[in-house]
């Protein structure tokens, strides 16, 4: 490997981007392809291209053989996924440490400070401040999920946008049906375009028939499993 | 085959390290473990670097065969042409590190030009 592919995968690392670098064992040579360009990049092998994608979901690095016989070694880096919670409600009491277990960097966001209160909220953390000024310290980007909980627009509309601007894997937002629609008609009167719009997953949560607080965690963490693993194959609107 | 481990930042900050170590004018090589089987201490992916003098940071195998590694990165700085090494850990070693079998690793040694 050359300094300035390291420098480059270094950068890419910094910046919270994927990237795989792929080295030839035979020959040593590297190549390093951020996701991004991984559709422009026409210098990597054929074989190699058609597998890249389904590597940046796994985040699995390992060996790869082509059927020309030449062994390549992918490293696969993929930026740790944040959650950013917005409302220190009851499900996310359960919902932040099952997704801390699950390997998940958890933030909380509530300016309502009777809810934020670090006795209800330990070994997490926890900003009990507007979305709007929290958001600043912490940018969304494409591997942070964010599931708006309070119920309030006031406090959760701001944060959803934010969310659909910066293409976060995962959006979703609590509420009844009749309640999304609203929130639906409050953001597209905002600007936001009806295929973003589409992408909040809403009623938050995989459809298990959750009852309580804890329950609905589980449901709403799996949703945003089910996203990062399947980054890129979902349709817009098709959840 | 193990859970999947995505490499954090904390987990592959010897790249951090590596380039650093090139940027003070070290020579400088990384090993990488590119396949394991069985019991093998560490996952696909990890590193260890190493520089001409056997300064090393980070890990391929939680100690069994580090020493081996290191000898063979000061021989890639010398010579320039990457390694392919396997290793068997020896079910003695195995069982001090916590693993009740063997496992084997292979091992990339690749000098950072």
């Amino acid at each position: 490997m050359d300094r300035f592919t390291l420098q480059s995968l270094n950068e890419a690392r910094r910046q919270r981007q994927a990237a795989i670098l792929i080295t030839n064992l035979a020959s040593g040579v590297v190549r390093l392809v951020r996701e991004n360009d991984v559709d422009l990049d026409l210098m990597v092998e054929p074989t190699l291209a058609e597998i890249l994608p389904q590597r940046f979901r796994s985040a699995h690095s390992g060996l790869v053989q082509t059927p020309e016989g030449d062994e390549f070694f992918l490293t696969v880096h993929v930026p740790p996924p944040r959650l950013v919670i917005i409302g220190a409600v009851h499900i996310s009491q359960a919902l932040a440490p099952m997704a801390r277990i699950a390997g998940l960097d958890v933030t909380i966001i509530d300016p309502r400070t009777a809810f934020a209160t670090p006795e209800r909220f330990a070994n997490v953390a926890l900003l009990a401040e507007w979305p709007e000024d929290a958001l600043k310290g912490i940018p969304l980007d494409a591997f942070t999920a964010v599931a708006a909980l309070t119920h309030d627009p006031k406090i959760d509309d701001l944060p959803l946008q934010a969310a659909l601007a910066a293409n976060c894997f995962y959006v979703g937002a609590l509420g009844s049906r009749k309640t999304h629609a609203k929130r639906l008609e409050r953001l597209q009167a905002t600007g936001v375009s009806g295929a973003d719009a589409a992408r909040i997953r809403a009623p938050i949560g995989l459809a298990i028939g959750a009852q309580s607080p804890a329950e609905i965690a589980v449901s709403v963490l799996a949703e945003i499993i089910d996203s990062l693993r399947k980054r890129g194959l979902t349709t817009p609107g098709g959840a | 085959m193990s859970a999947v481990q995505p490499l954090t930042l904390g987990e592959a900050d010897v790249l951090a390290i590596a380039e650093d170590w090139l940027r003070a004018g070290r020579a400088v090589a990384l090993a990488t473990v590119v396949e394991t089987w069985g019991s093998a201490p560490r996952p696909v992916g990890s590193h260890l670097v190493i520089d001409s003098d056997g300064h090393f940071e980070g890990s391929v195998s939680g100690g069994c065969v580090e020493g081996a590694v290191i000898g063979e990165a000061i021989d890639v700085i010398a010579a320039g042409e990457p390694r392919l090494l396997e290793f068997g850990v020896a079910d003695e070693t195995a069982w001090r590190v916590g693993l009740s079998c063997g496992g084997r690793i292979k091992v990339y040694v690749e000098k950072v030009v």
